[in-house]
């Protein structure tokens, strides 16, 4: 029994789940069910409107089948859409009333809680199922005046600034799954950081999807008020089940002018076993508009995870001057499927966008680049450069490159670069001499092809990223 | 249009003999009532919406073109710059085959019933090729046997028709170690037609196909071309396309490498201006190991004009040691131009090389101001930058004559 646990663990070791008791919305998808979201969340009355013109909207909308990764319909009225553990009628004030399963799962987990633990100073959020459970260091970021809550509780208490920017970036008349998470989300993280505000810590969501048959969906608003910065990072698990669980979350960022967002994700969602049981369809809409003059948005991200991958963080460069980022790393091994990329919408003059992808695909795995790169007639000066290559191992997975290049201003320049290859004999063998076994020689070449981006993380990140780097990659290779 | 498209149909294969190809025919028809012209929903038309192109362009459409219409070969239009072979349609009827340059028993001209390849179902215009094309030639090119010169096909629309859509097939058959060399040459007397052509290469052990594409009289004609080339064991197939004149142009190339060693080659330009909009669609399918495929597309946009190249290399899990390149340039002139470029790698075998790049941006300025420092005016200097520009495509042409001609009317002499 042990050894079996053993073995498991090695393969996915966030692969637990907890067993506590939950309170969960009745199955399926319907008016009711929202309204008992809504309520149990102690909504105001203009969300619950916002919520049901979402589902109105959802009924005429059709699932987009253009992807590459095709998947089992989806049975949308066999989920539950909502789902909290039953400590959590009313939310603990503080970390001592939290169930202490709950602290046991985030301490396996390796997140700390516990404030007295400090870790590198990174204030966490950290959300199970569909309800946040516990927000650290929120009196040092309350000092500098910068709101990060559950959005369940900025809902509550800030309901001026969740009016106003909710649905600004990602409009509940979009895409399928961005419409069904405007009609059903149920928490996730709200950020607002103060005009000429440098967010002293990163800022840290951590979601876990624990109970089976549920969809999260969460909804995360980061807003930065003119001159101000933040670090964002979110990290996610999911226990090992053998059923698909759908994630589709939304995620919107606002920079005013000057203001800069960095957003890193370390993606490492249960990504089904060796024959592609099971896992996480992470269907996941990620969009930022850089809406002030010289604001500036990164996104960062690390996909390991997931039995399917599918989103694009993207960035609308509405003010003048202002940058937009993309640095990924997207590793697929035995069933795993991603189609990921991202879009770069000039709109503003002299905007700048960079979009550097690494993709590596190992074992029967299929990977997907995709990428839209629009230059508006308006957007004089603008410049983009896109790098996207792919490392292949073995010759019974797929990689895929599918940039969308559109330039419509005779000012602006688009460069895009991709490359495909695998690892070189000759690499191989010179690490090899040098006394590193295969397998370790592997994972040095495999950093040096992902250090543009894993350089882009922050530290503590950084440090995870490589090692979940190595880790995704074992036994692909001879 | 269905109404209409059906009596046309009607008009056209009234009294037509052959039940078994009249029933292919029938059921094209259907399939293209059923799909229409491809719009922007549509993935390989999404930078090009051909349905609403027509609707504005030219409205409704005829599909029937009188037989007894005089068919007179404007002789101002052949080429007498090099000797060649000839075939020449006129309003998509072949009014004159002449292969008099070469040996008689080594070109095999016959009639035969239409291109039956059914495996573009989804392709809704070669399927109304396929219903109104009447009449239909194979050629093959014997075995041991390379053309000694280039086949002209002449593309000629008269004043007789307007609003028509014009339908032509040719099928080409490279039996072992031959050589083709062909032309396509457009010349249009008309306004507001659709003309869409679908050419068939079969290349055998050791062929090589040269294949050049020349869309350079100023019309405004709509057009569609699809070129479906099978490549055997040591074949080399080389494209070349000239996209200038039509008011719309888009030209599609599908390449099955099948056959070791095999390769392919489809270079094109784009020099456009007013609001013309032309686009280039490759698709190179590698489906066996040590293929090489190289495409190199460059653009030059003015006024209104759009441009928009789709390159896809498709590389099949047996096919190691691929070897395939892409690159799309394009140069905007003019603030109102567009050029919108997908190139697309899909890719399942591990051993290989791919890779594509793609780049547009605006004249270098430093360009211009070196010139200019020499002594050139503005004019002079932006012309030697195209030129130069176009001829890094043009110089790779592999026939001398062709190479020529073409500089000639790009006036890079």
């Amino acid at each position: 029994m042990e050894e079996k646990n053993l073995d498991l663990i090695k393969d996915y070791k966030y692969g637990f789940s907890t067993d506590i008791e939950s309170i969960k919305a009745p199955k399926g998808l319907n008016e009711d069910v929202i309204k008992f979201i809504s309520k149990v969340k102690k909504e105001p009355k203009w969300l619950l409107d916002w919520r049901l013109k979402a589902y109105k909207r959802l009924k005429v909308l059709k699932e987009p089948d253009w992807q590459k990764p095709k998947y089992p319909e989806i049975d949308y009225q066999d989920l539950y859409y909502y789902s909290a553990p039953k400590s959590f009628n009313e939310k603990p004030k503080k970390l001592e009333d939290l169930d202490p399963k709950l602290l046991e799962t985030y301490k396996k987990l390796g997140i700390p809680l516990d404030e007295q633990k400090k870790l590198n100073g990174i204030a966490v959020d950290a959300v199970f199922d569909s309800v946040s459970v516990a927000t650290t260091f929120k009196d040092t970021l309350t000092k500098h005046g910068i709101i990060f809550c559950s959005i369940s509780e900025a809902v509550q208490k800030y309901p001026d600034l969740v009016k106003k920017y909710l649905g600004t970036v990602i409009p509940i008349t979009d895409h399928y799954f961005a419409t069904l998470n405007s009609a059903v989300f149920t928490d996730g993280s709200f950020v607002y950081v103060p005009e000429g505000v440098r967010c002293p810590m990163e800022l840290s969501t951590y979601f876990r999807i624990n109970a089976s048959d549920t969809g999260q969906f969460e909804r995360t608003l980061i807003i930065a008020d003119k001159g101000s910065y933040v670090s964002y990072l979110e990290g996610c698990t999911a226990p090992m089940r053998d059923e698909n669980q759908l994630h589709a979350a939304n995620v919107e960022l606002v920079a005013l002018d000057d203001a800069e967002i960095k957003y890193s994700t370390v993606q490492n969602w249960y990504p089904g076993d060796k024959d592609g049981k099971g896992g996480i369809y992470n269907f996941v809409t990620k969009r930022g508009v850089c809406k002030g003059n010289n604001s500036k948005i990164s996104w960062t991200q690390v996909e390991t995870g997931s039995a399917i991958t599918w989103k694009y963080p993207s960035c609308i460069l509405k003010g003048d001057n202002s940058i937009g980022e993309f640095y990924s790393i997207a590793i697929t091994n035995n069933h795993q499927k991603a189609d990921t990329g991202t879009k770069m919408i000039h709109l503003g003059k002299n905007t700048k966008s960079k979009i550097i992808s690494k993709g590596i695909s190992a074992g029967f795995s299929d990977m997907t680049y995709r990428g839209l790169v629009d230059i508006s007639p308006n957007a004089e000066n603008s410049n983009n450069y896109t790098q996207c290559d792919s490392l292949l191992m073995g010759n019974k997975c797929g990689a895929h490159t599918i940039p969308y290049i559109k330039n419509k201003n005779s000012n602006s320049n688009i460069a895009h670069e991709a490359t495909t290859s695998k690892i070189s004999e000759d690499q191989l063998h010179y690490c090899q001499q040098r006394g590193l076994n295969q397998e370790e020689a592997v994972g040095l070449i495999v950093n040096g092809f992902c250090k543009e981006v894993l350089q882009q993380l922050p530290m503590e990140f950084a440090v995870e990223a490589q090692k979940l780097v190595g880790i995704s990659l074992e036994g692909s290779v001879g | 249009m269905e109404n209409k498209i059906k009596t046309d149909f009607e008009k056209t294969f009234k009294n037509f003999p052959l039940k078994e190809e009249l029933d292919f025919k029938k059921n094209n028809l259907e399939n293209f009532i059923k799909k229409g012209f491809p719009g922007k929903k549509m993935e390989s038309w999404k930078f090009s919406d051909l349905s609403q192109i027509i609707n504005r362009n030219l409205g409704e459409l005829n599909f029937y073109t009188d037989p007894a219409l005089k068919n007179l070969i404007d002789k101002t239009v052949i080429i007498k710059k090099f000797e060649h072979n000839k075939i020449v349609f006129i309003n998509g009827k072949i009014e004159e085959i002449d292969f008099n340059f070469e040996e008689k028993d080594k070109i095999q001209v016959s009639k035969g019933l239409s291109n039956q390849i059914n495996s573009f179902e989804e392709n809704s215009l070669l399927s109304l090729n396929n219903a109104f094309c009447k009449n239909f030639y194979n050629i093959t090119i014997k075995t041991n046997y390379s053309m000694k010169k280039p086949l002209i096909v002449y593309h000629m629309i008269n004043k007789d028709i307007s609003l028509t859509t014009v339908n032509s097939q040719l099928s080409f058959y490279l039996e072992k170690n031959s050589l083709l060399k062909i032309i396509d040459i457009y010349d249009e007397k008309s306004e507001k037609n659709f003309i869409n052509t679908f050419y068939n290469f079969s290349l055998k052990e050791n062929a090589i196909l040269k294949n050049f594409k020349i869309d350079n009289s100023q019309n405004n004609n709509i057009k569609y071309s699809f070129n479906n080339i099978d490549q055997e064991k040591n074949t080399i197939s080389e494209t070349f396309i000239l996209s200038n004149g039509s008011k719309f142009l888009k030209n599609e190339i599908n390449c099955n490498l099948k056959g070791k060693y095999s390769s392919a080659f489809i270079n094109g330009i784009f020099s456009l201006n007013t609001d013309k909009h032309h686009e280039i669609r490759t698709s190179v399918n590698h489906l066996v190991e040590n293929t090489k495929s190289y495409q190199l597309i460059k653009s030059v946009l003015d006024d209104k004009s759009k441009s928009a190249y789709q390159g896809k290399i498709y590389v099949n899990p047996e096919a190691q040691k691929t070897d395939g390149y892409q690159l799309s340039k394009c140069i905007l002139l003019d603030k109102n131009t567009e050029f919108n470029a997908k190139p697309e790698l899909e890719i399942y075998a591990d051993d290989v090389k791919c890779s594509h790049g793609s780049a547009s941006g605006s004249l270098s300025e430093d360009s211009i101001f070196y010139l200019r420092s020499r002594g050139l005016n503005y004019k002079q200097a932006k012309k030697l930058l195209i030129s130069g520009f176009f001829l890094d495509v043009i110089e790779k042409i592999t026939d001398e004559e062709v190479k020529n001609y073409i500089k000639e009317i790009m006036e890079f002499n």
